[in-house]
């Protein structure tokens, strides 16, 4: 049986610091969930083969379900919960995808969300091809592919348009 | 004056009758081609925002002070019998508070009284053997390694041809093949199928197989419990919060008014999330074992090993036409696996019956048990396998007597029901298949390309081809909705159905708002809750929008009504010189003298306005849904891969309300229509009954990579015999046809037909070797 001691960690989890203890076993999705209520990002596989849990580590696109929270002391972790503005305000990505329908029943949505901003934030005029292999590991059962490739089209357009 | 009145509802190829109580009338129809300020229109989920930050609660996110979390121990045998159980050492554990099993847990029937909560015989690897509530979710785990089983096996039954065969150990009490009628299986028959195939020109025949499918719901099924005194709270994943309450109340012996259901969001369920699991009864025993709140939601691994599935089939199918086409016989023959403790199957006989004209048609369909994790109803359950096979036999038929598959179809149009003296309310099919025409680019009366004539890559090899399909869409009573006006001229309406993620939450609304003349931002839409709405319906069977819609358009009439007469109290005019318009109460005619909804309605003070409505009764005629699906498919020779490139699919749904959030339902379901054709497949380890693919790494739903160009539209005419609304179901139409359209595709493409579903690139390889193989034999002779 794993012994379950705790470790002391720091981190900061969107712009907010948190100081938690987790026993050696805990991933970091269960901390962020379980641990820190913030239950946006959610769990689908826990094995990471479905994408779903994808928050950002010091802005790096990463599998929640298989990092350790152990191993997360003194990084910046950005989650579904800070794409918006501290007023609230959408990201251009998250209206791009209520506009283009590109959910239905919202459960992948979180982590398609978190794929989407870190591919358009390397790649902001991305080809189809491009954005079908950097969302390619996000799965989405209810299928709303067709509306994720406009959204992220349309929000790749609108992000290029307002940067000029 | 209350009348009560007797209708037949029809869901998912059965039908059965309701009483209704009609106290009022409802409103008239919405007639075709009405000028509409927000039906029809598209509008953005009004619960999309939500959703994209993060804020939606599921049942998977829910938390409560003090909450216990549980995990299950489960059989690692497909068939044997507990001898010995010992939980001591689990019970030491620290952190662990509760440990239930069939020795102290209490006798609740399960199965139909086959089985129980726990129950010493166990039929599936998987099934439930004791459950742990403990401080955490990691506890929990540890302590099921503790408990110590002791198993003697029992012989088991893991293939449905095995176990369909005379002489076969039973696996369940009331024996292998599901009865109907004191026979095995379900008969339909009518007409004299011998007679029409000796007066047939050409008769066609097939076995068609398709595997098992997996409803892979990304939020898995689960449940939350907690007590408040002697009320029950439960959070569930369902497509059916009224369902779970009444099953849960009756497991526990509790009556209904001290059992709470709630659920806001959940994360798919196409079927699976229909029927009431054991989550939330053992949650409710826990809970009140322990005294905490009481949380289990089932592992990726559970949930694709036992929490429903879309049974395999095998179909022995024959199909007679004359030369000039007209069909004069069709005969299915099907096997349906249920698993463990399956007591339905799936309705694969339907297209059959329903979808040409032809007098004689005979169907039996088998449900065979096998000690597999059971199946449950899974996005129009028979009717996707059962279109496979018909429209593939057909196409074989169209080849055999060189016609177009188009030219076919419309030859073969069945006007009227023919299982029933009823007509259609309506049809649109016909049409159906000249506008995919028109969306693949071709004229409407244009062919289908030959075998072999699209252009040809290399290795890859390219087709297309066509399927249509059936289906119910009609929905029924019961189903309540109130709209309540605040008195600041906000609106509430209040229903007691679910959104599975089929934007049915944002239609509705756009109903109620048309009706009551308001902004539709104005609507707030309250679902998801037993003890706040009124009764409504399972979000199963295309059953939400016809059943529901209508109580909410009744009820949002009722409340306009009353707010004219306040208005015309208030204004000093009679009431039906007044219109209600984008949340304006205006003279009819004139823009002069409106007031805002809200000054209205503050004149009335706390006085609550209150519309109530129903969903009234059926029409006389049968309501049905239509479409058709052409396919375009490339075919690498070498490898056996299958890609769809291009898809158009067309689908008659009466009414259409929200444009965008259809249009989603259509892509949506032919997705899966693909996967089910191309890539998905429950594996089994034929020894020792396990799942070997109960993964999303090994079990293949279709990624955003594999995304065809998907043309997509509705035919879009209001049925207004159907329901006042006009509207029919769509969430299943859609991925009916799209199995068989590939399939079909594939023919075009490369001459060699499959008979077998997924087309993986293994059987694609193996049906061109075996193609081959007989081509040559035949050219020897």
């Amino acid at each position: 049986m794993i012994p379950p001691e705790k470790h002391p960690i720091s981190l900061s989890v969107n712009g907010k610091s948190y100081n938690v203890e987790v026993p050696s076993r805990r991933t970091l999705l269960d901390l962020l969930r379980d641990g820190l209520y913030l239950t946006g990002t959610k769990k689908v596989c826990d094995m990471g083969h479905c994408g779903a849990c994808t928050v950002f580590r010091d802005g790096t696109p990463i599998l929640s379900c298989l990092t350790l929270a152990a191993g997360c002391d003194g990084t910046e972790i950005t989650t579904v919960e800070g794409l918006a503005g501290p007023d609230g305000s959408l990201s251009a990505i998250q209206q791009a995808f209520i506009d283009f329908d590109a959910l239905q029943c919202g459960f992948c949505t979180p982590g398609q969300l978190m794929s989407a901003t870190a591919l358009l934030r390397d790649n902001p005029d991305p080809s189809d091809d491009e954005i079908k292999a950097g969302m390619a590991g996000n799965l989405c059962r209810c299928g709303a592919y067709q509306g994720i490739l406009e959204a992220v089209r349309q929000a790749a357009r609108h992000m290029q348009a307002t940067a000029k | 004056m209350t009348r009560i009145i007797k209708t037949k509802v029809e869901i998912e190829g059965r039908t059965h009758e309701e009483t209704v109580v009609i106290e009022e009338e409802e409103p008239s129809p919405w007639e075709e081609g009405r000028a509409f300020s927000i039906v029809g229109k598209s509008a953005n989920r009004i619960d999309a925002r939500e959703r994209v930050t993060g804020s939606a609660h599921y049942t998977y996110d829910v938390t409560l002070p003090g909450l216990l979390h549980a995990a299950v121990l489960r059989s690692p045998h497909p068939h044997a019998r507990i001898s010995a159980m010992d939980t001591t050492k689990a019970a030491k554990l620290h952190g662990v508070r509760a440990i239930l099993t069939h020795e102290n847990a209490a006798s609740i029937g399960w199965y139909s009284g086959v089985s129980k909560l726990f129950d010493t015989t166990v039929r599936f690897v998987g099934e439930e053997v004791a459950v742990v509530a403990a401080d955490d979710l990691d506890t929990a785990n540890d302590a099921l390694a503790l408990i110590e089983v002791k198993y003697e096996l029992l012989p088991s039954i893991l293939d449905m041809v095995e176990a369909s065969k005379p002489g076969a150990p039973e696996i369940h009490p009331r024996g292998n093949v599901l009865k109907s009628d004191g026979r095995d299986g379900e008969l339909y028959s009518r007409g004299d199928v011998q007679a029409g195939f000796k007066q047939a020109d050409v008769i066609v025949e097939g076995t068609f197989k398709t595997s098992t499918q997996l409803h892979t719901s990304l939020e898995t099924h689960g449940s939350v419990a907690a007590w408040e005194g002697d009320e029950l709270t439960i959070w569930e994943s369902t497509q059916y919060i009224f369902g779970v309450r009444d099953r849960v109340a009756q497991a526990l012996d509790i009556p209904l008014s001290r059992v709470r259901v709630i659920c806001e969001y959940m994360g798919g369920g196409f079927g699976s999330k229909g029927q009431t699991l054991k989550q939330p009864v053992i949650c409710a025993l826990l809970s009140r074992m322990t005294g905490r709140p009481v949380k289990l939601m089932l592992t990726r691994q559970e949930e694709n090993t036992l929490s429903g599935n879309r049974g395999a089939t095998i179909q022995k199918i024959k199909i007679g036409a004359r030369k000039d086409g007209k069909l004069t016989a069709i005969d299915v023959e099907a096997l349906y696996g249920v698993g463990a403790y399956g007591m339905w199957a799936g309705s694969v006989g339907g297209p059959a019956k329903e979808l040409y004209k032809c007098s004689n048609v005979r169907t039996l369909v088998l449900g065979v048990r096998t000690n597999l994790g059971s199946h449950s109803a899974f996005r129009a359950p028979g009717y996707v396998e059962g279109t496979f096979g018909l429209e593939s036999l057909i196409d074989d038929l169209c080849d055999k007597l060189g016609m177009d598959p188009v030219d076919f179809r419309k030859k073969n149009h069945a006007p009227d029901d023919q299982t029933s003296d009823q007509q259609y309310s309506s049809k649109h099919l016909l049409e159906s298949y000249d506008r995919a025409l028109e969306l693949m680019g071709m004229d409407s009366k244009a062919e289908l390309p030959g075998k072999g004539t699209l252009t040809a890559n290399g290795q890859w090899k390219r087709g297309m081809g066509m399927a249509s399909q059936t289906w119910g869409g009609g929905g029924g009573p019961p189903a309540h909705a109130i709209v309540r006006v605040n008195s600041d001229g906000t609106i509430e309406v209040i229903t007691g159905i679910q959104d599975i993620g089929t934007g049915t939450r944002t239609a509705l609304a756009q109903v109620a708002a048309e009706e009551l003349g308001v902004p539709l931002e104005s609507v707030r839409f309250r679902l998801g809750d037993t003890q706040k709405g009124l009764f409504g319906p399972a979000s199963w069977g295309s059953i939400t929008t016809p059943s529901v819609a209508p109580a909410v358009r009744m009820a949002a009439a009722d409340a306009r009504k009353q707010i004219l007469e306040i208005a015309s109290y208030f204004m000093e005019l009679p009431a039906n010189y007044l219109t209600l318009q984008d949340g304006f109460v205006s003279i009819e005619g004139r823009k002069e003298g409106r007031r805002p909804l809200k000054s209205i309605i503050e004149e009335i003070g706390d006085y609550m306005v209150t519309g109530k409505g129903y969903r009234g009764p059926n029409p006389l005629e049968q309501v049905k849904t239509w479409g058709a699906q052409i396919a375009e498919v490339e075919v690498n020779i070498e490898t056996g891969q299958v890609r769809l490139i291009r898809i158009a699919a067309v689908h008659d749904v009466g009414r259409v309300i929200n444009p965008k959030g259809l249009h989603s339902q259509f892509y949506g379901g032919i997705l899966q229509g693909m996967g089910f054709g191309l890539t998905e497949e429950r594996v089994v380890d034929t020894q020792a009954g396990h799942v070997l693919n109960a993964g999303l790494d090994n079990y293949h739903i279709p990624t955003v990579a594999d995304t065809p160009e998907m043309l997509v539209a509705a035919i879009g005419k209001a049925d207004t015999l159907a329901n006042h609304v006009g509207a029919k179901g769509a969430g299943e139409p859609p991925i009916i046809p799209t199995a068989a359209a590939i399939a079909n595709a594939i023919y075009n493409a490369t001459g060699v037909r499959v008979y077998s579903l997924p087309v993986t690139p293994r059987r694609m390889l193996e049906a061109i070797r075996a193609h081959d193989a007989s081509v040559q034999a035949e050219s020897k002779n």
